[in-house]
């Protein structure tokens, strides 16, 4: 395998992580965030401190989580205050705020960043492998909530908060529970991207990077677990096979996200879905 | 003398985000959609004020041509993409709107360039004032003058014309004003158009100031003027005039006092986060987050 062929690789592995855990912010608990890339970024800068004081793996990716899930939480509260279409504009803020606040502190690197991270031990391979093996956990999990009795919680709370609070179901407690996850999952791939890259700047987690983990989620189908995925490793790796898409990369996304919602507001999960109900004629 | 300065440039940078950011409470004021495409129509008007300027040789035939173009392109938004999503959340149409703004922005850098437009000649931006020590430029006082004769324009229209009335009655009652013979569909035109001919006319003058428009000119501004009007509590014209100047003035004196930890584009956010937590239903109190 060629270097080029795992730095590809782990990106999707990276992103396919990211629109997972927004896909259960946003798909199944319904509460739009346009500011993941801060919580990616969190999770990045923490990791980066910790490798660079303690150079310990397991200790910076527990710090990458921890890091994304508090500032998650944080911002969950906002959640609690606002109607869904002023959440996203908390969040866009809060993403444009976690760069503003970055670029100019001295100690996170400022506008250079934080460089000379000391590398995870593992090689490049080894680091594919070990994203891969998070992103794999990462699927597997949002299986598992989509068909627990959390993830029947999200999806009540998602479509409508009232009729949840009448099921007994406390909506503030599971819009928390859903940004603490999410945002965690986001935190760890903040840490899984210092490893890989080993250099970061704030350029790096700036909105229109939430903007297009966004479209991955709405152009997979929000909500669907497997829809997202296949949108998240799909849109990472068209711009690379196709040289045109990689000059036009954001007229590309943002024409999928504007065609998708006007055309079909499901995503390629319910287009798939769809089909599928054609061919077998039921 | 310094912080004179500060003022003036933060009175006409308020007054150029509040012209910018009306058009975007009209909107939310009758649809309930965050319009945040919006500042792709901004930009729009800045291109083709450079772009006739440039080719006509009148900067005033350029802004005549930008305020000519963009209420089409900010109509045809709202048929193309806002009407057909009214009947699902506001998050929904809000996205869609981000999206299109992203399309529109890659569209701008692939037609005209990364390195943007900038005026052939613009005599504007060179000639300044002195008052008593105090240095004013044309530009400025001329987006001064403009928010002025937009905002007394707007009340005046809204209170003495009979469209005016009807806009009004339609943003508060649409069904008791459709009943009364309002075309509620025909407003929701009128409010497009209006609000999109004054963001052309924010755009070129903020291409006159700086001398150049890029592919991100509209950018930052848009995510400003989202926390504008909800600053100014929401569906308000008065409140976005005030939230704007104060926005101006707070960023203006921002870069000196707080400039040293945060970035002066974050500061608006700040303000949006921190008024949105603790009042979710804005300064004026009217309408609901």
């Amino acid at each position: 395998m060629s270097a080029y062929e795992v730095s590809i690789i782990s990106i999707v592995g990276i992103n396919v992580i990211l629109a997972v855990s927004l896909n259960m912010i946003s798909g199944f608990c319904g509460q739009v965030s346009l500011g993941h890339g801060a919580f990616f970024g969190a999770g990045a800068y923490a990791a980066a401190l910790a490798m660079v004081a303690t150079a310990s793996v397991p200790l910076a990716l527990v710090a990458a989580l921890v890091t994304g899930s508090l500032l998650g939480i944080i911002v969950g509260f906002a959640s609690l205050r606002v109607r869904s279409d002023f959440l996203a504009v908390t969040t866009i803020g809060v993403n444009f705020l976690f760069t503003g606040f970055v670029r100019k502190q001295a100690w996170l690197g400022g506008e250079m960043g934080i460089s000379g991270i000391p590398p995870t031990g593992l090689g490049a391979a080894g680091n594919m492998i070990m994203i891969l093996l998070f992103a794999a956990a990462t699927i597997a999990f949002s299986f598992y909530v989509s068909r627990s009795w959390m993830g029947f919680a999200f999806r009540a709370v998602g479509e409508d908060e009232g009729a949840a609070a009448t099921l007994g179901i406390n909506a503030g407690a599971y819009k928390l529970a859903a940004f603490g996850i999410g945002t965690a999952l986001a935190g760890l791939a903040g840490g899984l991207y210092t490893f890989f890259t080993q250099f970061i700047t704030a350029d790096a987690f700036d909105f229109i990077f939430s903007v297009m983990l966004m479209a991955m989620v709405v152009i997979g189908g929000i909500g669907s677990t497997s829809g997202v995925v296949f949108a998240a490793i799909g849109l990472t790796l068209l711009p690379e096979a196709i040289r045109f898409v990689n000059n036009y990369r954001l007229l590309v996304y943002g024409g999928l996200l504007v065609l998708v919602i006007r055309l079909a507001p499901g995503g390629f999960a319910a287009i798939a879905r769809s089909l599928v109900i054609r061919v077998r004629g039921t | 003398m310094y912080y004179i300065d500060l003022a003036v440039t933060g009175i006409s940078i308020g007054c150029m985000y509040a012209v910018m950011s009306v058009g975007l409470t009209l909107v939310y004021g009758l649809l309930r959609i965050l319009h945040v495409a919006h500042a792709a129509v901004f930009a729009l008007g800045a291109y083709v004020t450079v772009l006739v300027a440039d080719a006509s040789g009148s900067i005033a035939l350029g802004f005549l041509a930008s305020i000519a173009v963009t209420p089409l392109f900010g109509m045809a938004i709202y048929r193309l993409l806002y009407e057909p999503l009214l009947k699902y959340r506001p998050d929904v149409p809000m996205i869609a709107s981000v999206g299109l703004l992203v399309l529109m922005q890659d569209a701008f850098r692939i037609v005209f360039g990364e390195q943007g437009v900038t005026f052939h000649r613009n005599a504007f931006s060179f000639t300044t004032f002195n008052f008593a020590g105090i240095t004013v430029s044309a530009i400025q006082i001329a987006i001064v003058v403009t928010a002025v004769v937009v905002f007394t324009g707007l009340h005046l229209f809204t209170t003495r014309t009979r469209i005016g009335v009807g806009w009004r009655a339609t943003v508060s009652k649409p069904q008791i004003a459709a009943s009364f013979g309002v075309d509620p569909i025909k407003v929701r035109y009128l409010n497009f158009a209006i609000g999109s001919a004054l963001a052309a006319v924010a755009g070129g003058q903020v291409a006159l100031l700086n001398n150049l428009v890029d592919p991100t000119i509209g950018f930052v501004v848009s995510y400003k003027a989202l926390a504008i009007i909800v600053l100014g509590g929401l569906g308000s014209v008065r409140g976005t005039l005030v939230a704007s100047l104060v926005l101006g003035l707070v960023e203006s004196y921002g870069t000196i006092f707080v400039g040293a930890w945060l970035d002066r584009d974050a500061i608006a956010f700040l303000a949006l986060i921190l008024l949105l937590m603790i009042r979710p239903q804005g300064f004026t109190g009217a309408g609901t987050a």
